[in-house]
């Protein structure tokens, strides 16, 4: 193909230290124990064999991001300066928006968190919300995919349509040759960011080698089985309790799972103020902590881990796909399976919940809100934080 | 994608829908010991004339430096002077909200969420009942409907709270009576000295008031426990769910859809509610 380069194994520091000089480049590299994504250091090295630990999401969305900043003139909210002052006089505050995101490049990402993104982009690129601090990400980062010559025993993306040399989303697919990396433009961007004199054209070989080894890649992870109905599945489920129950028996609702997931979206919005000056931030949260949905009049629908949990999986594999055409939101990088401090295992809940539900058929219809027993009696009283509420009349 | 290079970043309204407008207090109203009214003015002369909202709909409210949180529009849009919040203190935004005054400045991001499908109830006799801060939602379509009396049948309104001292809208409620074909039945939890209306849970009196559910439509909302048993009640008293509907409350963020917090199975309640009715909802999973 014309475009494709080569980048000799000896040169890529380099050319990463090149791109850094006018973006901002993130990639893999050693932290402990952890292969984490941060900007490109050559004093801290890479590490391009062991597979990431966490995610390259925080690319597009940061654990923690301003949404915007205010500043008042006099000290903020909760600091007044005189007896029974209310210092809320917006008209003396000045909010802002954070500027413009950099231009960005994942250096390595796997192709089961370049097939993530397809995930992110209908959510945050809703048909009535647009969500502009992600897509100004989105818009200024190229994606360099690095293609999977090995799979680990916790890798499934063949399950949910997912590849070892994936390449939607991706603007260059990058494979490891013996002496160098073939990079192969995906897209326009992709060819542009291909553009230092380090990269040489690609021997005419190359492209057949990067195919066996992604070949090679993909026979390693075996059969998928057929998750169709999956969706159907979870929902017929949704009321077994048992079930649930069983498969969360061991979570320690410590939310590694969701932190480390490449689909997970979900944040929270908080204010922190310091003297006159404050920000509005969002932060990535976890629906596996039970303070998650815990509501003003004490009352928590998912209190029960086995509540939560159904909620994680019934997202992925039921709730997203009714929303999205049918799309999956897993892309089978396998971390919550590898990371779990007790071994909680998505593969097996969705393989189980598949037999289970074929076992009682036909499924049950939905629950009604109402449960048909007992007369109208007030609630007992719900302890939170304090506040006792959901009483009968409010 | 979006063509992202059109949305512009500074605009305070959906180009970028995290940031709120500002706007100013024009008139605190304390209406019970932990519930506060607050008539709220776009600053922007020009937003606030295009302002246009459905009943049922909510907005964030925000303290800069505190946070927000989601509130009923209780104002209805027929009435266009001011925005109307009803709230109970609850946490740390709520009661900040309560520590305001006429002429402080708070941030709106409205309108959000679905909203009450007044059109199809015309022709309709309409039974209301609501518990506590519940009535707030539900003051906004009764107000609608009083301002468009001749569009709808009778209207009946169940309305509770725990004491008489925790009616919010009490100052309101004699004229309400005095709309025509109007039934307004109060009731209070427990009796209370000089307590003149009804004694009882909300559900064992909408029981006693044995209300038809032929061409009526009945919209409940307060409390989740007086909510589940509201809609008991109702089914004893005959009425089918897609005579009912009622307003859900989930803890939210965003309010727009996207930061995952308020979902009931695959609905949002931000962006898919918060109105929902009774066969919706008993299409929905049963997490409530
Ligand atoms: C669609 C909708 C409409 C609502 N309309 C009204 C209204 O008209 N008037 C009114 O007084 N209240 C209303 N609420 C409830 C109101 O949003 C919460 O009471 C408020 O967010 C609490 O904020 P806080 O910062 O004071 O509490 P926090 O300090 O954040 O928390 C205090 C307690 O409230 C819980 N909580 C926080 N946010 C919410 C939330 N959004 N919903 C439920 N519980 C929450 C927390 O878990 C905690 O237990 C509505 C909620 C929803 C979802
Ligand atoms: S990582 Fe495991 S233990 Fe922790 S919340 Fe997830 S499933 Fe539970
Ligand atoms: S659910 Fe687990 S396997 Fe699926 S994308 Fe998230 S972390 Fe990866
Ligand atoms: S409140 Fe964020 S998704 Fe509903």
């Amino acid at each position: 193909m014309p475009g494709n380069k080569f980048l000799a194994t000896a040169d890529v520091a380099a050319w990463l230290g090149e791109l850094s000089k006018t973006m901002r480049v993130f990639a893999p590299r050693n932290e402990g124990q952890a292969v984490v994504y941060r900007e490109f250091d050559a004093a801290k090295g890479l590490e391009l064999r062991r597979k990431p630990t966490e995610s390259a999401k925080h690319a597009l969305f940061p654990r923690s991001e301003e949404l915007l900043s205010f500043s008042y003139l006099r000290p903020a909210f909760g600091a007044p300066e005189k007896e029974g002052e209310t210092p809320s006089d917006v008209s003396q505050v000045q909010v802002k928006m954070p500027v413009e995101p950099m231009p960005t490049v994942v250096f390595g990402m796997l192709g089961c968190d370049a097939g993530s993104v397809t995930t992110f982009d209908p959510i945050y690129d809703g048909s009535k919300f647009k969500d502009v601090y992600y897509l100004k990400k989105r818009q200024a980062t190229v994606f360099i995919v690095r293609a999977c010559a090995e799979v680990l025993s916790t890798c499934f993306c063949n399950w949910v349509g997912g590849d070892p040399a994936n390449t939607k989303n991706a603007d260059v697919l990058a494979t490891e040759l013996s002496d160098g990396w073939l990079l192969q433009p995906v897209t326009e961007r992709g060819e542009k960011a291909l553009t230092s004199p380090l990269l040489k054209d690609a021997p005419a070989a190359s492209e057949g080698q990067a195919t066996a080894i992604h070949d090679n890649a993909r026979k390693s992870l075996g059969d998928a089985p057929n998750l169709e109905g999956i969706d159907a599945a979870l929902f017929s489920l949704f009321a077994d309790n048992d079930f649930w129950q069983r498969q969360s028996a061991g979570c320690l609702a410590c939310g590694t799972c969701t932190y480390l997931c490449p689909t997970c979206h979900c944040f929270s919005i908080t204010d922190e103020t310091s003297a006159r000056n404050g920000v509005r931030l969002r932060s990535w949260d976890t629906c596996m902590a039970s303070l998650y949905t815990l509501e003003a009049s004490g009352h928590n629908p998912r209190s029960l881990k086995a509540a939560r949990l159904r909620n994680r999986v019934g997202h992925k594999f039921a709730y997203f796909l009714r929303n999205n055409d049918g799309q999956i939101s897993c892309c089978g990088c396998g971390r919550c399976i590898k990371s779990c401090p007790s071994s909680v295992d998505i593969r097996q809940i969705v393989k189980d919940a598949l037999v289970q539900a074929a076992s009682i058929a036909p499924p049950p219809p939905p629950q009604p809100v109402a449960p048909a027993a007992a007369s109208p009696k007030p609630a007992a009283p719900v302890k939170g934080k304090g506040r006792t509420k959901e009483k009968a009349n409010g | 994608m979006a063509d992202i290079a059109k949305i512009p970043v500074y605009s305070p309204d959906m180009a970028n829908p995290y940031m709120p407008y500002v706007a100013t207090l024009k008139e605190v109203i304390r209406e019970t010991h932990n519930i506060m009214t607050f008539r709220v003015v776009l600053d922007d002369a020009e937003a606030m004339k295009n302002f246009r909202h459905e009943p049922g709909q909510v907005g964030q409210l925000s303290v800069y430096g505190v946070g927000e949180a989601t509130f009923v529009i209780n104002s209805p849009p027929t009435r266009r002077e001011f925005i109307q919040f009803s709230v109970m203190r609850a946490g740390e935004v709520t009661s900040a909200l309560h520590k305001l005054k006429v002429g402080d400045k708070v941030g709106v991001r409205a309108p959000l969420g679905n909203h009450f499908d007044y059109n199809a109830m015309k022709g309709k006799n309409i039974l209301f009942v609501g518990g506590g801060i519940g009535m707030a939602p539900l003051r906004t379509l009764l107000l609608y409907m009083f301002d468009n009396r001749d569009d709808y049948g009778k209207i009946s309104l169940l309305y509770g709270a725990r004491s008489p001292e925790d009616m919010a809208f009490s100052y309101e409620i004699e004229e309400w009576r005095k709309t025509k074909n109007t039934d307004v039945v109060l009731t209070i939890d427990r009796e209370a000295e000089g307590w003149k209306e009804r004694v009882g849970l909300i559900p064992n009196v909408l029981l006693e008031m044995n209300p038809s559910p032929k061409d009526t439509v009945a919209i409940t909302c307060g409390p989740p426990i007086m909510i589940k048993f509201t809609l008991q009640a109702l089914d004893k008293l005959k009425f089918q769910p897609e005579q009912i509907f009622t307003t859900l409350e989930r803890r939210m963020k965003c309010g727009i859809g996207i930061c995952g917090r308020c979902n009931i199975g695959d609905k949002y309640v931000c962006v898919d509610g918060p109105v929902f009715s009774y066969a919706e909802l008993r299409g929905m999973v049963d997490e409530l």
